[in-house]
């Protein structure tokens, strides 16, 4: 357990230092919002009917753009062999660095959520909903992401091909994401409904995420 | 003969060789049966002779998701039995469910333009069936990245049976979020809804195109192992010192 909780910790303190790269992601996430008025033109009554699914997409493509993070520094330095060889179950130590992968990139995406809604002419309660969703969301973007970190590390190649692999599987988590929130914001739908699935989905993949990602390394790293 | 019979690739070569030949032929000749027949199926009261298009989409459309179950069952075969044929099969089959899944889409638009006077709409099944054409691109492009074959083998073993999971997820999402969108314009197309005009010849399109799914895979599996040996052979030959005159 001590092991895990160290493994979180050193993931976090790499994460937010020098050249670590975590705020990457939040600035993505801005540049990504900021350049969707350019393209849509400046109305603010489309830009609030098309806040959430701005917002979901952002969050998306800058835990895709981080995702890459998760295993490459420790293939690079070694340390993934030390993982990997270590007492600890190797699906506990992949869930633990997701978890700290989450929690250092993930986070501040929900945290920069206020002030992207700003940007995007969205209501308090609207940006209260997209976060919420955000919240209950971005842990399945991460642990299924995980497991297409896990298959490129064991790549020559592989950073090209993460994005290609892993995208098709976040669309159920998009979909309810972006259902969910279009469904607090206009109040007509059940909310709890897709916010339900949304949350079982994060749930799934906190359970199969690890372990294909385990079965990948192992195979993958002789 | 079993399954562990046929993990030597020596065996399998030779049984493929000699059933390939016969598989063809029953295919052809099931395929000329089905297209007689769906040719001389009954132009539909509403459809008109476009209707036809379900003859070659159904069974494409099937088949598109029978093969990654065939995928997911050698992933599994890779996995966890470590049969030397099972990646092999894997990755002969993956192409071939990506042709199947794109005859699938492509037939589909040409019989929604006509019908919902739209190349593409986004309803649920297309987006799902699209959904799973993108997959096995993704896959066919992890089992390219990689030079060694065991190795991609296991690599693609694992995103065949994450995608398996996924696929009925994907399907029962996009069904569930179109349905708070827009009034899905599914098919209503039940196996006791069809007449039998339609459906014996949907029915024998069906097994031509699985036999052919059959023929063309062991086809592919066959080829497979000839170019795992030629690989072989070549970098056994390159790895020679060289004779000094």
């Amino acid at each position: 357990m001590s092991a895990l909780g160290a493994l979180i910790r050193r993931d976090i303190r790499i994460a937010v230092r020098v050249g670590g790269g975590a705020l990457i992601g939040v600035l993505f996430f801005l540049t990504v919002v900021v350049l969707m008025p350019f393209a849509l033109g400046p109305d603010l009554a489309l830009l609030a009917r098309l806040g959430p699914a701005i917002l979901w997409l952002g969050a998306l493509l800058a835990s895709l753009l981080t995702l890459d993070r998760l295993f490459t520094a420790d293939h690079d330095d070694g340390s993934l062999d030390l993982i990997l060889m270590s007492r600890t179950p190797l699906e506990l130590a992949c869930a633990a660095k997701a978890l700290a992968h989450w929690l250092a990139a993930g986070v501040p995406l929900i945290a920069a959520t206020p002030v992207l809604g700003l940007l995007l002419n969205l209501d308090g309660p609207a940006t209260l909903a997209v976060a919420l969703t955000l919240l209950a969301g971005t842990p399945a973007l991460t642990f299924t992401g995980m497991i297409g970190a896990a298959l490129a590390v064991t790549l020559q190649r592989g950073g090209l091909l993460l994005a290609v692999l892993v995208l098709p599987l976040s669309i159920p988590v998009l979909i309810f994401g972006v259902a969910a929130s279009n469904a607090a914001i206009a109040g007509q739908l059940s909310f709890s409904t897709p916010f339900s699935i949304l949350c079982a989905l994060s749930l799934a993949s906190l359970v199969i995420g690890p372990f294909a990602a385990a079965a990948s390394l192992r195979h993958g790293l002789d | 003969m079993t399954l562990t019979e046929l993990a030597n690739p020596t065996r399998f070569l030779s049984l493929a060789t000699r059933i390939l030949p016969w598989l063809a032929m029953a295919t052809g000749i099931l395929l000329a049966i089905g297209l007689y027949q769906s040719a001389m199926a009954p132009d539909d009261y509403q459809q008109g002779a476009t209707v036809k298009i379900m003859f070659i989409h159904v069974p494409n459309a099937w088949l598109s998701m029978f093969v990654w179950g065939v995928m997911s069952v050698a992933s599994l075969g890779t996995l966890v039995w470590r049969h030397p044929l099972a990646d092999v099969a894997a990755k002969a089959a993956a192409p071939i469910g990506a042709a199947f899944t794109f005859l699938a889409l492509v037939t589909g638009s040409l019989w929604g333009r006509p019908m919902w006077g739209t190349y593409w709409e986004w309803d649920a099944r297309l987006t799902s069936v699209l959904i799973l054409f993108l997959m096995y691109l993704g896959l066919i492009a992890l089992w390219r990245a990689v030079e060694d074959p065991s190795r991609a083998a296991r690599a693609a073993a694992v995103l065949t049976l994450v995608g398996a999971i996924n696929i009925p997820i994907i399907k029962f999402s996009v069904d569930w979020w179109n349905t708070l969108h827009q009034p899905a314009s599914v098919m209503k197309m039940g196996g006791s809804s069809l007449d039998k005009s339609f459906l014996i010849p949907l029915l024998v399109m069906a097994v031509a195109f699985s036999l052919l799914f059959i023929t063309l895979h062991l086809a592919a599996m066959r080829n497979e192992i000839l170019r795992r040996r030629l690989r072989a052979l070549q970098m056994l030959q390159a790895s020679k010192p060289v004779a000094l005159p």
